[in-house]
């Protein structure tokens, strides 16, 4: 194979749900290298690694990795400046706890 | 029941078992699994399977469901069309040795992007390539069991006839779902009688037979990555703001 192939943040799905309980293919995250904002479903995922790699479909930037071991996993996002999650609309106020 | 049943969470891994297959192609068969705690899910969404060896080594593949949820005496069906992939790992495995009653892991329903609501009122395209047409099927089948008037058009590139896969229920569906279009692009091989050469889908066909950007369609795209990368050009080069071009691509693996 000449060039890797990728995958769509569509599969990020599964892994990551054994870390959240909500669904995070949805939610919207920024490239912290170009600041592109957009749908965690549309980044490009590397899974021909030890991990997940998966990299701004406008820049590349590596975005997240995520690797799992037998008893724990590795989340790094430091090439995610923020994640907006969409919440089901219980509580129109964040109230104190 | 005494226990408790665990929350029906999609990340957990459930044991679920094959209760009937059927062949769709010479590389593509359904896989009808018997899921017992199955949550539902919308068209669109995907599972995980996940096979462990008598050694404990595991393989996980994603696999996008073909069809709403069937009752079965046993329990919630959920369907899956698997394509073999040449090498692969899982899916010949699935195809060539996995049989009647084995079982195998699920979790899911999984992902919240690639989805269609039959509450949805725009035009909904969809553009398939190969066996992309799998999470596309769930859509058109869930049209018509929700009753949407909503006009879908379906464009679906195979190599040859004999690659359709749900053929026969395609024919019947566009002559029965009032509202449904589909075109077909051949890339090998056309049929007779076929008007125009075997070509890879291009700027003419999207044009033709999908909806134009002022009608504001909802786009679904699946297929081999470089299939929804050529799609998805040409689609936001014809106009269709890139966020309403929802896309799912499938890799090498299998």
């Amino acid at each position: 194979m000449t060039e890797m192939s990728y995958l769509d943040g569509n599969m990020l799905d599964g892994p990551m749900r054994e870390l959240f309980t909500v669904d995070l293919s949805s939610a919207m995250g920024r490239c912290e290298n170009c600041g592109m904002t957009g749908s965690m479903a549309s980044l490009h995922v590397y899974s021909n690694a030890p991990g997940l790699v998966a990299r701004c479909p406008s820049c590349e930037q590596v975005m997240l990795r995520l690797v799992r071991g037998p008893d724990r996993a590795w989340l790094d996002m430091r090439g995610t400046t923020f994640l907006q999650v969409p919440m089901p609309m219980e509580q129109p106020f964040p109230g104190p706890l | 029941m005494a226990t408790s049943k665990p929350p029906r969470t999609a990340n957990r891994w459930q044991v679920a078992r094959l209760v009937e297959r059927r062949v769709e192609t010479r590389t593509a068969q359904t896989l009808v699994l018997e899921v017992p705690d199955w949550p539902g899910h919308l068209p669109g969404q995907h599972v995980d399977l996940r096979l462990t060896a008598p050694d404990g080594y595991q393989a996980a593949r994603s696999y996008s469901i073909a069809g709403p949820v069937v009752d079965g005496p046993g329990g919630p069906r959920v369907e899956v069309t698997v394509q073999r992939v040449h090498d692969g790992e899982v899916s010949p495995y699935l195809i060539d040795v996995f049989g009647d009653g084995d079982p195998l892991e699920v979790r899911g329903p999984l992902g919240g992007w690639f989805i269609w609501r039959p509450e949805e009122t725009a035009p909904v395209q969809l553009v398939a390539g190969g066996s992309g047409i799998v999470p596309l099927m769930a859509m058109i089948r869930a049209r018509r069991a929700a009753g949407s008037k909503v006009p879908f058009r379906l464009i679906y590139s195979v190599r040859t006839p004999s690659d359709v896969i749900y053929a026969d229920e395609l024919r019947r569906r566009v002559r029965d779902d009032f509202g449904l279009d589909i075109a077909y692009v051949y890339t090998r091989e056309a049929p007779e009688g076929w008007r125009g050469e075997p070509h890879r889908i291009g700027l003419a066909d999207v044009n033709t037979h999908g909806w134009p950007p002022d009608l504001q369609p909802l786009t679904y795209v699946c297929g081999p990555t470089a299939f929804v990368e050529t799609v998805a050009d040409l689609l936001v080069g014809l106009g269709h703001p890139s966020r309403q071009v929802k896309t799912e691509r499938f890799g090498p693996t299998g």
